[in-house]
């Protein structure tokens, strides 16, 4: 039995297409079911849809298998015992700093405010900055309107959001996709049905 | 003010109650009773050392796992021991200086700042065995079948072994002549098996179009017998030092195939476990339920140019927590323990005196304690009948 954690949401709606693609497809719909182990046509495979954030956390002690989850998550986790096989190139986006339209370039000392608290660290970092992480749970647009931020750290689709309260985009951090991760020890002990696995992923992926 | 939680332990630190502690100490002489019978004699290395002599050969990682302190006498930094093995290396090379094979093997609690990302604990019972002074197949072997051994012996069953070798990865980081910044970036996309970031990485370095092959095929070498066949196609014309890596692989996989037919093998060339010391084949026991290595090995030759002799050595290690937690349905039947009643009789002491000589376990009943005997898990009690005093069982 092979498990797949994926992230809920977004990235779910767009694994979908891939899954089905390798034969997966959940027997109960997420969104009106209540289980939480979804089996799929594939009896060899069943499906966890969980937080983003808890994702590699499933693979790295093996509870699940494989799992989908954005770079973003993967960059904040930590993830040097996952393997990270393919770039599954759906949900994109871009990791950004953003800033109050008006607002002058960063010099010496930023206040920040963050999901990305470990990511925004490294690149104020290596940017030669100093800077005061604050970690948010959401609304980070809402910080520097209040005073609580001079910066954000935030993953921009359209960038409508920052647009409708006065930000702009600034310096992009990195380019997020989806990735395919891979606990270490089933790579190992279940390696037939896990490359197969990846190889049908990398097929449906050179077509597109 | 918040209460202050005495009974609370550091974070990662724990304590082993009776019964997983004697689960624990069982197993522990068991293993050590097994190197000893295949000719392993144990150490004892310090728990507290010279911050140079403890990271020697290692890489950043030990350097960040290790708990650091000053010495007040004279002012150097020590360390407390992360990873038994530099000593133990030390012990051959400077201490030992045997000209012949060395088997050395350890047993004790060492100290990690950070708990693995996965166990939590930062303070495993490391346990395991060395062999210096050959560097061949059959060393690599008999490493590989005493880990095999230990792990049978703790009873754990369908373990599976993972075997690479990290001369590939370092004859062809050697031929890119990579910068140490851009080793440390191929290092950790190879960690990881990042195939679209090795490309990024790969398209940009200024080398051989061929080496730059040889590193992009690396993360797909992994998985059964047929890896090493394909590895040996696609490697072909690399390095004569690669060659030579694989092909100790392979004689290496024949050997174990023939030993134990029923053990499944694994093969994986970017695996680069405790690369920073290792110089030739690596390996790894994973079970099912476990996500990751329950032990690990591999070759680190001259390790102990640093201590004054430059020896081959291989070896292995693994945590004894770990182990013994994996087969806890072991030994459920209660040991026997044998009440004593409080009175003051010389007849009882000498009974007392004879049982416990003779190896059985007898607990003194304390005047006025509480509890009964049943209370505290007896399962005999001492009774006089006539002069003697004689051993009860309880139904």
């Amino acid at each position: 039995m092979i498990t797949i954690a994926v992230s809920k949401g977004r990235i779910y709606e767009e694994a979908l297409p891939l899954l089905e693609e390798a034969g997966i497809k959940p027997v109960d719909d997420p969104k009106t079911s209540r289980k939480l182990i979804l089996q799929t046509t594939r009896e060899d495979v069943q499906l966890v849809i969980i937080r983003a954030t808890d994702v590699p956390t499933f693979v790295e002690y093996g509870a699940a298998d494989m799992g989908i989850a954005g770079k973003d998550v993967l960059l904040e986790h930590g993830a040097e015992s996952l393997y990270e096989p393919l770039d599954l190139k759906i949900a994109t986006c871009r990791l950004m700093t953003a800033m109050h339209k008006d607002a002058p370039e960063i010099k010496r000392r930023v206040r920040v405010a963050t999901k990305y608290v470990k990511t925004a660290k490294n690149y104020f970092a290596q940017h030669g900055i100093q800077a005061d992480i604050i970690k948010l749970y959401g609304s980070m647009e809402l910080a520097p309107l209040v005073g609580l931020a001079d910066c954000i750290v935030d993953l921009v689709d359209t960038g409508n959001t920052l647009k409708a309260n006065n930000l702009e985009p600034r310096e992009l951090i990195m380019n997020i996709s989806s990735r395919l991760v891979v606990n270490k020890a089933s790579m190992k002990m279940k390696h037939q049905a896990i490359q197969t696995l990846i190889d049908q992923f990398e097929k449906t992926l050179s077509q597109r | 003010m918040q209460q202050k939680k005495s009974w609370l332990l550091p974070e990662g630190i724990e304590e082993v109650l009776p019964e997983d502690a004697k689960r624990l100490e069982n197993l522990r002489s068991d293993i050590l009773s097994v190197f000893k019978r295949w000719g392993y004699q144990l150490v004892i290395t310090p728990f507290i050392d010279f911050l140079d002599s403890l990271l020697t050969g290692s890489g950043h990682d030990l350097d960040l796992q290790t708990f650091k302190l000053t010495d007040q006498l004279s002012g150097e930094m020590l360390g407390i021991r992360a990873d038994m093995t530099p000593q133990v290396a030390r012990i051959d090379a400077h201490n030992l200086k045997h000209a012949w094979p060395t088997r050395l093997c350890y047993t004790g609690t060492v100290l990690h700042t950070v708990g693995d990302a996965l166990e939590k604990s930062r303070s495993p019972m490391q346990i395991g065995a060395e062999l210096y002074g050959h560097n061949g197949l059959e060393s690599d072997l008999e490493i590989i079948q005493l880990m095999l051994e230990m792990l049978a012996i703790s009873g754990i069953q369908h373990v599976h072994i993972d075997l690479g070798h990290v001369g590939i990865y370092r004859a062809l980081c050697r031929q890119a002549e990579l910068s140490k910044m851009q080793e440390t970036s191929l290092f950790d996309i190879l960690q990881r098996k990042a195939k679209s970031e090795l490309q990024v990485f790969v398209q940009e370095l200024v080398i051989d179009e061929q080496l730059k092959q040889f590193l992009l095929v690396l993360p797909e070498l992994n998985g059964g017998r047929e890896t090493l066949i394909r590895a040996r196609d696609v490697l072909s014309k690399a390095d004569e030092t690669v060659n030579k890596s694989l092909q100790e692989l392979t004689l290496l996989a024949d050997r174990l195939a023939v030993e134990f037919p029923s053990l499944p093998i694994s093969f994986d060339l970017a695996e680069l476990r405790g690369y920073h010391y290792h110089t030739g084949i690596v390996f790894a026991a994973f079970v099912s339920s476990v996500g990751r290595e329950i032990a690990r090995g591999g070759r680190y030759d001259n390790i102990g140019a640093v201590f004054g002799r430059a020896r081959p050595a291989t070896g292995f290690s693994a945590d004894l927590k770990v182990l013994s937690e994996l087969n806890p349905s072991e030994n459920k039947e209660l040991a026997e323990l044998i009440f004593a009643p409080a009175v003051n009789d010389s007849t009882l002491s000498e009974a007392v005196r004879n049982l416990r000589a003779a190896g059985r376990c007898v607990v003194q009943e304390l005047p006025g304690q509480s509890g009964d005997y049943l209370a505290m898990g007896c399962t005999a009690v001492l009774e006089k009948n006539n002069k003697d005093w004689i051993v009860k069982a309880l139904a």
